[in-house]
């Protein structure tokens, strides 16, 4: 855990109710573009917002859902889906999204990107 | 480890190397692959469907972890100190040669058969070749038809004649035989064949030969033998193929009478080092054209590489083909030509229904032998494994219209379900019995329906005969199905998919069940696509009322309702375009279509078309797309109503309806039907008397014409048919079902929707037509009802702390004058 928190930088990214539930944002941190969610338990994930299968920085835009109760992003080109939680590729094993952690202080809400 | 070098990287190698790289745990092998062609092996059965758009990629088989050498084909075979060498001077020693090297195409040796604009049809690059030259031709200036010539109408010959028809050009085909496909079907069949088949734009020669080609004024002209001559943009040869056995020629391996790399009944040549499998090896003196045979053949090496006892005898090789793609059903099964001794014939032969059925049983009317059906071979996947069993039923009951259905107990375990693959009854009834409960679930642990496909329905069958309940559910989330999910939300009055998912479902729903219960509110009139929880069910095109393109930026295509527009219009479409630097194509539904809009662009490019009076084409959603026109009375000498008025009339009507699928009309003003109505999933031609629909017309993967609904119709009642047939359509379509296979799953077709929506048998027209005037009431343009709200508005932003970033991955670059997007790399993947 330790581990983690060392080796973050946090950036801020917006407001926490700019995020409207089950809906991504896209933000840009430097050069990484990552992709934000807010679930129904309000929860929020940050992953990678290119998708891995396109090569296009769309998966912000893509359905949020669960699968077999893990929760889930769905990618709006070819439709793979992704685990919000650690960013795996629920379709293919060999493929995953970047996951990035993510905290909430005054109401503001920043992700980590590793230093 | 012992050395194995495949020559030829093909269907039949490929299949080789996958049998022997599954079972080989022990490490027995390794395994270099030798290919002369640049690309790793593909689908060459599949060929065809390139030219329709189908990607190299999409045809490539799965790669396997061996050493493969594209590009570089093997030269020289030395048995002697077992050495194999390859063009590049690459030197392979081999403890065991497996010879895969397919066959060539055959080109008569008439005079001009290497001028510029001749082909073969063989290879991705002999279409590639085919294809460039077709476009020039099409684009060459001079009026009329591009042409071209097909030697030889043999299956190959009526595939690559089809597919040059759908390149754009007239194809000919030339065939020496007295009929069309001489190999498979008798004459009876032939000649109903050639009926079907010619139309304007392809013709049927039989009995001539081309005698030569030569250069005439930039393309070419085809003598042939009875005096004729035909002009040509190009010439495909495919009058048959040889075995490829130069190689083995030359290393002094014997050939069959015919060609061919003579084996023996374990594939092995006279060399026990040496195999030979696929096209080019000769089974007791015999080649086969086909890839069932050539897999069977690879089965067997690869048992006998690791030691196993498998052989095999021309007996056992399953000659089937089913003609692929040119809109007629050909099959021919086992011994279609009656050559067994004693063998009978039944025939059945429609002239008017168009279909010939032929079954050749054996001299006792015991034991079915083979067939032919041309016209129509829905009885193909039931009849063909039944080759050389018991016949189930009188022959002519089973080919009889209206005759014996055949179900899949008919039929003996031994019974070959995918010749392609030879997967039996047997093999996939265990694998039932072992849990494989869909036909994706058996395609995947017997590959059985992987090949050609022609025995999915059997598939399907096999699977309700187990008792297998195909299930309806949705998704995981919701057990219902997508009709019934529209009545629970109609009757029961839920409107959020957050109620519907808790009282009714499960989980927090997906990509699958959020979009349609997007769809089912949006029909029944829950206000704007984004209000509310709303927002979250839609996917990226409804998010972003555009359609997202491959790079990630979106089009933008405003409605012209019948294709109408006026120049002031026009010149703002040109302006938005150009202001900001969107590639624009008119569409082929008779709208303009922009792209390459980044998601922040989005509000400002509408907010100029909808101050120009556009509103939103909803051609990102399923939904109601355009009503396609001609000119009608209007302008046309030849139109009987106003077409024009009738498109623009109905497309306001429907516009913004959401419906399972997207769907499309169109309106002809005659019956020379210049708007292409019979295409659409509802199409109107004018008449004297009034209006004929039709319904059911879909583009896509099966492409259908509509069938006639009610003729003669005045205004007023053919728009209440619409009304009806839609809103029924939209009620009881499964999700994504397009409207031609959802009239086919009614049951009794056709003649229930009449019943239905013409005769009102169910009682229920008003209620449809009531639910229909409910949505043209509440219609509201849904981009005007985004740039009127500040909190929808604020969604389109690139990047919530940087919202008027552009993505930095969306590169582009100029092609023809307009800008194009730069193709993405694919980080991560496929490495
Ligand atoms: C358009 C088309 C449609 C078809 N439709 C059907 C159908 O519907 N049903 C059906 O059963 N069959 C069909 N066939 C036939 C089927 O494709 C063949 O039977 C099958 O591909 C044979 O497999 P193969 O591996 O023996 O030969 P191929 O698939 O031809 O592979 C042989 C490979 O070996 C390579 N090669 C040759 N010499 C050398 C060398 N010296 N060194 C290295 N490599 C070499 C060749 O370049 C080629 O890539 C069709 C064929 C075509 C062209
Ligand atoms: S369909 Fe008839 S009315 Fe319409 S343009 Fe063609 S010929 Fe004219």
């Amino acid at each position: 855990m330790t581990a983690t928190e060392t080796t973050v930088r946090w950036a801020t990214i917006c407001p926490l109710d700019r995020l409207m539930p089950e809906r991504g944002v896209a933000a840009l941190v430097g050069d990484v573009q990552v992709a934000i969610f807010r679930l129904h338990d309000g929860s929020v994930h940050a992953v990678g917002n290119v998708d891995p299968f396109s090569g296009a920085a769309v998966m912000s835009r893509g359905i949020v859902g669960d699968r077999g109760g893990v929760s889930t992003v769905a990618s709006p080109i070819y439709k793979q889906v992704f685990s919000l939680v650690d960013g795996r590729c629920l379709d293919d094993a060999d493929v995953s999204l970047p996951s990035y952690p993510v905290r909430v202080a005054d109401g503001q809400l920043d992700v980590g990107l590793p230093w | 480890m012992l050395e194995l070098v495949v020559i030829g990287n093909g269907m039949v190698g490929h299949r080789l190397v996958q049998a022997l790289c599954d079972r080989d745990s022990a490490g027995t092998w390794h395994i270099t692959v030798l290919g002369e062609e640049t690309r790793p092996a593909y689908d060459r059965v599949a060929l065809s469907s390139y030219v329709d758009g189908v990607s190299a990629e999409d045809l490539t088989l799965p790669s396997l972890t061996v050493d493969l050498h594209l590009g570089d084909p093997a030269v020289a075979i030395d048995r002697d100190t077992r050495r194999i060498t390859t063009e590049t001077g690459r030197v392979l020693p081999y403890d065991a040669l497996v010879l895969a090297t397919g066959s060539v195409p055959f080109v008569p040796p008439v005079p001009g058969r290497d001028l510029p604009g001749c082909f073969v049809y063989r290879t991705l690059d002999d279409l590639d070749a085919i294809k460039a030259a077709a476009a020039d031709a099409v684009a060459r200036p001079g009026a009329g038809r591009r042409s071209a010539v097909v030697v030889g109408g043999g299956l190959l010959g009526l595939e690559a004649a089809r597919a040059l028809r759908s390149l754009g050009l007239s194809p000919q085909v030339v065939e020496i035989a007295p009929r069309l496909m001489p190999v498979q079907v008798d004459e009876g069949g032939g000649a109903l064949l050639r009926r079907l088949v010619e139309t304007e734009e392809l013709q049927v020669r039989c009995g001539v030969s081309v005698n030569g080609i030569a250069e005439d004024r930039g393309r070419l002209v085809a003598t042939l033998s009875d005096g004729v001559e035909l002009d040509a943009d190009l010439v495909v040869f495919s009058a048959g193929i040889r075995p490829a056995d130069a190689l083995a020629r030359a290393a002094g391996l014997p050939v069959g009478e015919r060609g061919g790399v003579l084996v023996d009944n374990r594939c092995r040549t006279s060399d026990e080092h040496v195999w030979a499998i696929g096209e080019v090896a000769a089974l007791e003196g015999r080649t086969y054209g086909l890839v069932a045979p050539g897999y069977a053949m690879a089965e067997v090496v690869a048992d006998r590489l690791l030691g196993g006892p498998a052989t095999m005898t021309p007996e056992e090789l399953d000659m089937s083909t089913q003609l692929k793609m040119l809109g007629v059903d050909v099959a021919s099964f086992g011994d279609a030509q009656a050559t067994t001794p004693g063998a009978l014939e039944v025939v059945v032969n429609d002239p008017v229904a168009g279909t010939y059925a032929k079954l050749v049983i054996s001299d006792d009317a015991r034991t079915l032998l083979g067939g032919v059906l041309v016209g129509d071979a829905s009885k193909y996947a039931a009849l063909r494994p039944l080759v050389g069993s018991p016949l189930p039923a009188d022959p002519v009951a089973l080919i009889a219209p209206g005759g014996v259905e055949l179900g899949a107990d008919a039929l003996p375990d031994s019974a070959q379900i995918c010749s392609c693959n030879s997967v039996t009854k047997g093999a996939i009834v265990h694998a039932i019995g072992d849990g494989a409960d869909t036909v994706a679930a058996l395609k995947s642990c017997t590959r059985a329906g992987t090949s050609c496909g022609s025995c999915v329905p059997l598939l399907k069958k096999l699977l309700i005969d187990s008792g297998v309940q195909v299930s309806k559910a949705l998704c995981e989330h919701f057990a219902q199905s997508r009709a019934e999910l529209f009545e629970i939300v109609a009757g029961s009055g839920i409107r959020t998919f957050s109620e519907l998912v808790s009282r009714f479902g499960q989980g927090r729903g997906c990509d699958i069940c959020k979009p349609a219960v997007a769809s089912i509110l949006a029909s029944l009139g829950t206000g704007h696509v984004h209000d509310g929880e709303q927002a979250t069910l839609q996917d990226t095109n409804d998010h972003f009322l555009a359609n997202l393109q491959r790079n990630g930026t979106y089009s933008v295509v405003p409605r012209l309702p019948g294709g109408e527009v006026s120049p002031a219009q026009l010149i703002t479409i040109g302006e938005v375009a150009r202001d900001f630097g969107l590639y624009t194509k008119i569409t082929g539904g008779q709208r303009i279509d922009m792209f390459g809009a980044r998601v922040e662009q989005l509000p400002a490019i509408w907010r100029r078309l909808v101050d120009a009076g556009f509103e939103s084409g909803h051609a990102y959603g399923k939904s109601l797309r355009t009503v396609k026109s001609c000119v009608g009375t209007t302008w046309c000498r030849y139109g009987v109503q106003d077409s024009v008025g009738l498109a623009v009339a109905l497309e306001l009507r429907y516009r913004g309806l959401r419906a399972p699928h997207k769907f499309k009309s169109g309106v002809s003003g005659c019956a020379r039907e210049c708007a292409e109505a019979r295409s659409k999933d509802f199409g109107i031609i004018a008449t004297e008397e009034g209006w004929n629909l039709y319904v059911g017309g879909n583009g896509g993967f099966t492409p259908r014409h509509a069938e006639l609904l009610a003729s003669d119709l005045d205004t007023e009642t053919l728009v209440k048919l619409i009304d009806r047939y839609l809103m029924f359509y939209i009620r009881t379509a499964d999700r994504l079902q397009r409207t031609a296979p959802w009239i086919e799953s009614l049951d009794g077709g056709l003649d229930h929707l009449r019943a239905v929506v013409v005769e009102d048998s169910l009682g229920i027209c008003a209620d449809l037509e009531a639910a229909m005037e409910q949505h043209v009431g509440s219609y509201a343009d849904e981009w005007r009802g985004v740039l009127e709200d500040e909190e929808k508005l604020a969604r389109f932003v690139s990047f919530v702390n940087a919202p008027d970033t552009p993505d930095p991955l969306v590169q582009t670059r100029e092609e023809r004058g307009q800008r194009v997007p730069v193709a993405l790399g694919l980080p991560g993947v496929g490495a």
